[in-house]
This record gives structure tokens, C-alpha cells and sequence, in this order.
């Protein structure tokens, strides 16, 4: 498949939080400031980049061999858990302050769908090595566009006469599901 | 506590979904149809259901510092088994679960449970938990379901989930009126927006009471 037109799929057409809905969880926690959801998505891309990486290699160089394809769940999701725990050191130690701004979203990263749903689909859609790289790029860019507009929406929203009712979480969603009509006008770029 | 309201809180005052914001991803994506919530809800009760249980007995044993790679190790074992039983007994469910099958491992509600309620009561309650919880998903997403296959095929149908070619009921109420929307990803944002609205709503109208009757 051609590299160009797979990696704008994958970002905007089949955007992976309006369209497949992984990593909804983080979409409503962290988009309060633009500027977490912007640190937020540098540390998911990097998880999932180096996730997706490594659990295509396990898979196809030590799964496969050994007969053990069975016990890819659990590979992959050790796999992100000490990804996550490396990251997370290395902010404390790096940056204490984006470390206290993201709290308790750095470890729930390993519970973000989208690095194991990724790692996942590479391997259920048959990438290659360099496609497989490739996605673990183009995904969580477009989980870092939507969160960061996401946010900059919610700021606005922050100020805007919104129904008691619906204050909060409910207009957020509302919200994301007229993001999610604006990336379905797209489809078929690609 | 007693142990009724153990099994009550996870349908409605502490409903994973409608409530504590948790198991998102999956609730919105497979939705768009009765027959494939209620194969989820089937599939996430089991396994909260086993792990629960297994959790709330090995919490004794577990060092308290790595608790959640645990937790997460047995979930995904847990999960791997359900989603092998689903290939073999529900093929069709299983086919249009997906990749959300797997991930239910990465679902918030099963390691919730485990670190919130397993990991500190006995195997009996955190049974119930398990109980409660697992129906208050699968209440919340047939809600969600519902209204999605009613608003965005003008009809409402339920198959078997182990026998796809057997109905259980197939209704066609309008469906030149149909708005499709409503099976597209962005109406699945839009329901639970609205449903969520609705549940903020009768809390509100609650606390209101409340404080004429004060």
C-alpha cells in the first residue's frame, strides 16, 4: 500500500478517536487545557510508536516461531505497562511539572485502547515492519490533533451558555460527535 | 453493608457508564446494534465476574507494589480465554465485536473494580460487585443501543447471540424515517451525549427536592 495515502488515512480519515473510538477516556479527562492535551498526545505518540515497534518484532520473531500466538494479549499489554512505567519515570525525572499537570492520565495510558488497539490492527491487517511504523506515527497524530482542538473547543465552551443539564461532560460529547461529522465529510480521501 | 445494595449500586447509583465515565470506548463503538451490546455485555460481565473473584482471592498474596501488572496480567488471561470461547461459539458476535473483544482488557471497568472493590473485600461481595457492575455496562449499552438502532434504522431487532440465524424479535416501526446518523460514529457521540444530559438532568431535579424539603 502506498505510504503517503495510508499515513492520511489513518490520521484523518479513519481518525482513531472520532472514528474507531479508542482513547475516549483521555479525550473527555484531558482536554480541559490545551496545553496537557498537547503533552498528552507526545506521550502517547511516543508509547505507541515504540509499542507498535516492538510488539510486531515479538510477535512475528518470537510468537510465530514458538507457536505461542495465543499469548499475544498478554505480551502486548507487558509490553505497554513497562512503556508507560519508562515514561513515567522519565518525566518525573525531566519535567516534574508536566508530570503533576497529567497526574493520574500518565500511568492510565496503559489502559488507553488506542496503544493496544493499535498494536492490535497491525497485526490483524498484516503490516509490514515499515507500515506498522508507519501507523504507530500517523495514530497518534491524529489522537493529538482531535484532543488538542478538542481542547481548545472546550475552553471556548468553558464561557458559553450551555443548559444546566448539560454542562460538562454531555456538551463535551455532544461536541465530539460534531467533530466526528466533520472527519465522515472526509471520508473517502483515500 | 449490606449485601443488596452491593449488587444495586453498579445498576444505577454507581452505573459504570452513566455514572463513573468508565469502559467509554467500547460503549460507543458497539453500539450500533441490540445484538452486539448485549454479546458485549455478556462478554465484559464474565470476565469482571471471573476476575473479581480471582482477584479478591489472591489479594492477600499480591505485593501491594506491583498490584496493577498483576491485576492487568490476569485480566489479559482472562480476556484471551473469552475471546477464544467467542471464536469458537459465536462466530458471527465475534465477527462484528472485532478488536474490541482483545480490548477488553484495556477496559477501565475491570481493572476499576479490581484496584476499587477486589483488592480489598471477600470473594462473596466482590462476586456481587462483579454481578452488579457487569449488568449496569450491559443496561447502559443496550439504553445506548437502542436508541441507535431505533433513530438509525427505523427499526428494532435482537438475534440470538449464539445462533445468528435465530430472531428473537425483529420489529420494523419507520424506517423511511430513518436517520442513518445515528449508526455513524457521531451518532454514537451525540446519544450518550444526550442520555448523559438526561442522567445530569434527574440528579439535578434530585438535589433540587432535596433542598425544598430541608
Amino acid at each position: 500500500m502506498n505510504i503517503v495515502s495510508m499515513f492520511i488515512g489513518l490520521t484523518f480519515v479513519n481518525n482513531v478517536v472520532l472514528s474507531k473510538f479508542y482513547a475516549i477516556c483521555p479525550l473527555l479527562g484531558v482536554s480541559k487545557q490545551p496545553k496537557n492535551a498537547l503533552n498528552m498526545g507526545f506521550a502517547v505518540t511516543f508509547v505507541i510508536f515504540i509499542a507498535s515497534i516492538v510488539t510486531w518484532l515479538l510477535y512475528y520473531y518470537v510468537l510465530v516461531p514458538l507457536n505461542i500466538v495465543y499469548m499475544d494479549l498478554i505480551t502486548f499489554i507487558l509490553v505497554i505497562a513497562s512503556l508507560v512505567q519508562f515514561v513515567e519515570m522519565f518525566l518525573k525525572k525531566t519535567s516534574p511539572e508536566i508530570y503533576k499537570a497529567m497526574g493520574v492520565y500518565l500511568p492510565l495510558i496503559t489502559t488507553n485502547c488506542a496503544v493496544l488497539g493499535v498494536a492490535l490492527d497491525n497485526i490483524s491487517a498484516n503490516y509490514s515492519l515499515l507500515e506498522s511504523a508507519v501507523a504507530g506515527i500517523a495514530v497518534p497524530l491524529g489522537f493529538t490533533i482531535v484532543i488538542y482542538v478538542f481542547a481548545l473547543i472546550r475552553e471556548r465552551l468553558e464561557i458559553a451558555n450551555v443548559p444546566e443539564s448539560f454542562k460538562g461532560t454531555p456538551i463535551a460529547l455532544i461536541t465530539a460527535g460534531i467533530m466526528a461529522c466533520a472527519i465522515a465529510g472526509i471520508a473517502g480521501l483515500v | 453493608m449490606k449485601k443488596i445494595d452491593i449488587l444495586k449500586k453498579g445498576l444505577f447509583v454507581e452505573n459504570p457508564i452513566f455514572i463513573l465515565l468508565l469502559g467509554m470506548c467500547s460503549s460507543l463503538a458497539i453500539t450500533t446494534n441490540l445484538t452486539n451490546a448485549v454479546g458485549m455485555g455478556m462478554a465484559v460481565t464474565a470476565v469482571l465476574i471471573m476476575s473479581n473473584m480471582i482477584i479478591s482471592l489472591l489479594r492477600k498474596i499480591i505485593p501491594n507494589e506491583i498490584r496493577i501488572p498483576v491485576f492487568i496480567v490476569i485480566i489479559a488471561t482472562l480476556v484471551k480465554c473469552v475471546q477464544l470461547l467467542m471464536n469458537a461459539y459465536t462466530p458471527a458476535l465475534y465477527n462484528s465485536l472485532g478488536v474490541f473483544i482483545p480490548l477488553i482488557v484495556v477496559n477501565c471497568i475491570i481493572l476499576g473494580r479490581a484496584e476499587a472493590f477486589a483488592s480489598k473485600n471477600g470473594i462473596f461481595d466482590s462476586l456481587l460487585d462483579a454481578i452488579g457492575m457487569g449488568l449496569g455496562y450491559t443496561f447502559a449499552v443496550v439504553v445506548i443501543s437502542f436508541f441507535r438502532e431505533l433513530i438509525g434504522t427505523g427499526g428494532i431487532s435482537l438475534l440470538n447471540p449464539f445462533d445468528s440465524s435465530q430472531v428473537i424479535f425483529d420489529l420494523k416501526l419507520f424506517e423511511e424515517y430513518a436517520v442513518s446518523l445515528f449508526t455513524q460514529p457521531a451518532g454514537a457521540f451525540i446519544t450518550l451525549g444526550c442520555i448523559l444530559g438526561f442522567v445530569q438532568w434527574l440528579k439535578i431535579r434530585k438535589s433540587k427536592k432535596e433542598g425544598v424539603s430541608k
